[in-house]
């Protein structure tokens, strides 16, 4: 154990996840190849990806629930493989697609957990209450989770996390099949979690809400890590720009203007008063002063965010299955 | 490398946790009803029979067990008939319904091993009708003592108790089955099919197929055929192609402990049997003792597929 937390604090001090080379192979096929990341404490990280990238396989291994084939993990200091139920002591699970017994109330099934969690009678009473409370499910507590919605599920399983007062919340899939109120809402609660100090892992498709709630991202592709950082990063590597400016102004010679801030990749004419211009950082203040230089009068001016959305589809197309490069 | 912690840790919550749901289940009170039902039919004929045949029977309560009137088997074939179904109808989704309901990884992200979810369902089955079992053994005795008058004896009941262990066991050799089954396949009506094929050849179709492969191996000798005898070594053969069914072993163990005047399960020679006063009872711990391999056998294949569903289990995966 003192090894692992020594090999940890060699990486990287604050990490409370790091993976080596960490692979898990069926056969011959490598579901998860030799994939390296580090997760600092309080930090929201997502694992973003196509359906058997190994996102789930990734987390499986983290908890000890699969057999890693080569390379290793380490989490909050403890080998998954080696000391399970200390991993699992600290660490809250919710599953893609959650189940609950149906025939047991919210409460019951809480209280079920808490049990094999190895809370006393009067602890568990009283955090699962605090744990319903949160997610606003005190109102159905004593209801059968057969009549539950899906958003409610989802909730009743973060409050299992809450319950167990997790140090680390890994969830898969958190919020593929809830209507756009129920994400909402269920990102909020992961952003509450953030606040009280906890690391969330995310493993998600579902591109914007990740990009909402993330501070950094992994794309998975095939089994690798294929690029990982904060939004910001990955689309200056994939997109080439990180900031998409739209100007609207009339005048002569803005083109040109435009392209010769610093900074600024190229400038598109897109009519004759419109012009799209990429640039590695936020260049409006320099656009309208550019504008205003050239006596053009400046009729609109905005940014389009870099979106996860549009980073995963470049890249995405950009690399066909073949030429997977490894950028993490 | 030992792993860290105990094995067991959790396996309370989860016995409780299965236990309460296979009592207060629908289908543990069909197979309840089923049983008492057939049990209490059989009862009645073996008291009605009793009643009118008084004899000077040491063992008027095992009689109770044991005693067929003719539409009806007794007691104990009953039970040997209906205990494997019992046992499957608790065990044939133990582990694959886990995994439908998707239950199975977030209950396996509590501090827990495998082993603690298997070994506690497992037992909680087992509880289960361990449970039935001595509320239709205490039926039995108390339906005797009412209807027969007669107080049963130290004996009676220490046999009596030995034939509610030994259900026991025969029931954990089902439950092992059905919870093997439900391991390896995923889907519980699939569990349930094979299990219940599993039960009807074991109990219907093996008694009738052992001395036909037994007569195959060791052709019947025309010389014992004509005096009215069984060829030894077909029989012997029979017996033991027979004996591969839970089902044989347990009425064999049956037939050792609550006829307390059986001195062999097998064929013997007469030179063996000389000087045995036949028809006397044999003191209790004999008929244990003759009951004792019976009973290991039964013992030993719980525990054999008990594990082969254990290493499985530990091996597969968990997602669905």
């Amino acid at each position: 154990m003192s090894e692992q937390q020594n090999n940890s604090a060699a990486t990287r001090p604050e990490a409370v996840i790091a993976a080596r080379d960490l692979t898990k192979r069926y056969g011959k096929t490598s579901v998860v190849d030799a994939i390296n990341f580090d997760i600092a404490k309080g930090e929201v990280f997502g694992l973003l990806g196509p359906n058997g990238a190994g996102k789930t396989t990734t987390i499986l291994m983290m908890l000890g629930l699969t057999e890693i084939s080569a390379g290793r993990v380490s989490v909050l200091g403890f080998d998954p493989a080696r000391q399970p139920l200390q991993v699992k002591r600290r660490v809250g699970y919710l599953p893609d697609a959650v189940g609950f017994y149906d025939h047991l109330t919210a409460v019951e099934n809480l209280a079920y957990a808490a049990k094999l969690m190895g809370l006393s009678m009067a602890e568990r009473t009283r955090r699962i209450a605090a744990a319903l409370t949160r997610v606003r499910l005190l109102d159905v507590a004593d209801k059968r989770v057969a009549t539950f919605s899906r958003g409610m599920r989802q909730r009743l399983g973060l409050a299992e996390i809450i319950v167990k007062r997790a140090e680390i919340a890994i969830l898969d899939e958190p919020t593929s099949g809830l209507d756009p109120q129920a994400t909402l809402e269920f990102l909020d609660l992961i952003r509450e979690l953030k606040a009280e100090g906890v690391t969330v892992l995310l493993s998600s498709h579902m591109l914007d809400q990740v990009q909402r709630v993330c501070d950094r991202v992994a794309l998975f592709r095939a089994g690798k890590i294929a690029m990982m950082g904060s939004v910001a990063e990955l689309s200056v590597q994939v997109l080439g720009a990180g900031f998409v400016v739209e100007v609207e102004a009339d005048g002569a010679g803005i083109a040109r203007r435009l392209a010769a801030i610093p900074g600024v990749g190229n400038v598109e004419t897109l009519a004759d008063d419109r012009f799209r211009m990429t640039a590695d950082r936020d260049v409006r203040a320099d656009a309208a002063r550019a504008v205003v230089a050239a006596n053009g009068a400046l009729r609109r001016l905005s940014v389009d965010e870099p979106s996860l959305e549009a980073i995963y589809a470049h890249y995405f197309q950009a690399t066909p299955s073949g030429g997977v490069r490894d950028a993490a | 490398m030992r792993r860290e912690g105990s094995a067991f840790q959790g396996v309370g919550a989860v016995f409780v946790k299965e236990l309460s749901d296979n009592i207060s289940s629908v289908r543990m009170l069909m197979l309840e009803l089923l049983i008492v039902l057939t049990a209490m039919a059989a009862l009645y004929e073996a008291i009605t029979a009793l009643r009118q045949n008084t004899a000077e029977d040491p063992f008027l309560l095992l009689r109770l067990f044991t005693v067929s009137q003719a539409p009806l088997p007794s007691f104990v074939a009953i039970l040997g008939f209906l205990i494997p179904l019992m046992a499957i109808g608790l065990g044939f989704d133990l582990i694959n319904s886990e995994h439908n309901r998707r239950t199975l990884s977030r209950i396996l992200a509590q501090p827990i091993y495998r082993d603690a979810l298997l070994l506690g369902k497992y037992l909680a089955g087992l509880a289960t009708i361990a449970i039935s079992l001595t509320a239709l053994w205490l039926l039995v005795i108390g339906l005797g003592l009412i209807f027969l008058g007669v107080p049963p004896g130290g004996e009676e009941i220490a046999r009596s108790l030995a034939f509610l262990v030994i259900a026991v066991f025969y029931a954990g050799v089902w439950l092992s089955l059905a919870m093997l089954l439900s391991i390896v396949f995923r889907s519980p009506a699939t569990a349930a099919l094979v299990a219940l094929g599993i039960w009807l050849f074991l109990t219907v179709l093996w008694p009738m197929l052992a001395p036909a492969i037994a007569q195959a191996i060791v052709p019947p000798d025309p010389r014992f055929a004509a005096l009215g005898l069984d060829t030894p070594g077909t029989a012997i053969w029979s017996q033991l192609l027979q004996r591969f069914s839970p089902n044989d072993l347990f009425g064999e163990a049956m037939l050792a402990v609550l006829s307390p005047t059986t001195r062999t399960l097998g064929p013997v020679f007469l030179d063996q049997i000389r000087g045995a006063v036949m028809g006397a009872p044999l003191p209790f711990g004999q008929s244990v003792l003759i009951a004792w391999p019976q009973t290991v056998g039964l013992i030993a294949c719980t525990i054999v597929l008990f594990v082969a569903g254990y290493v499985l289990f530990q091996r597969q995966e968990v997602r669905a």
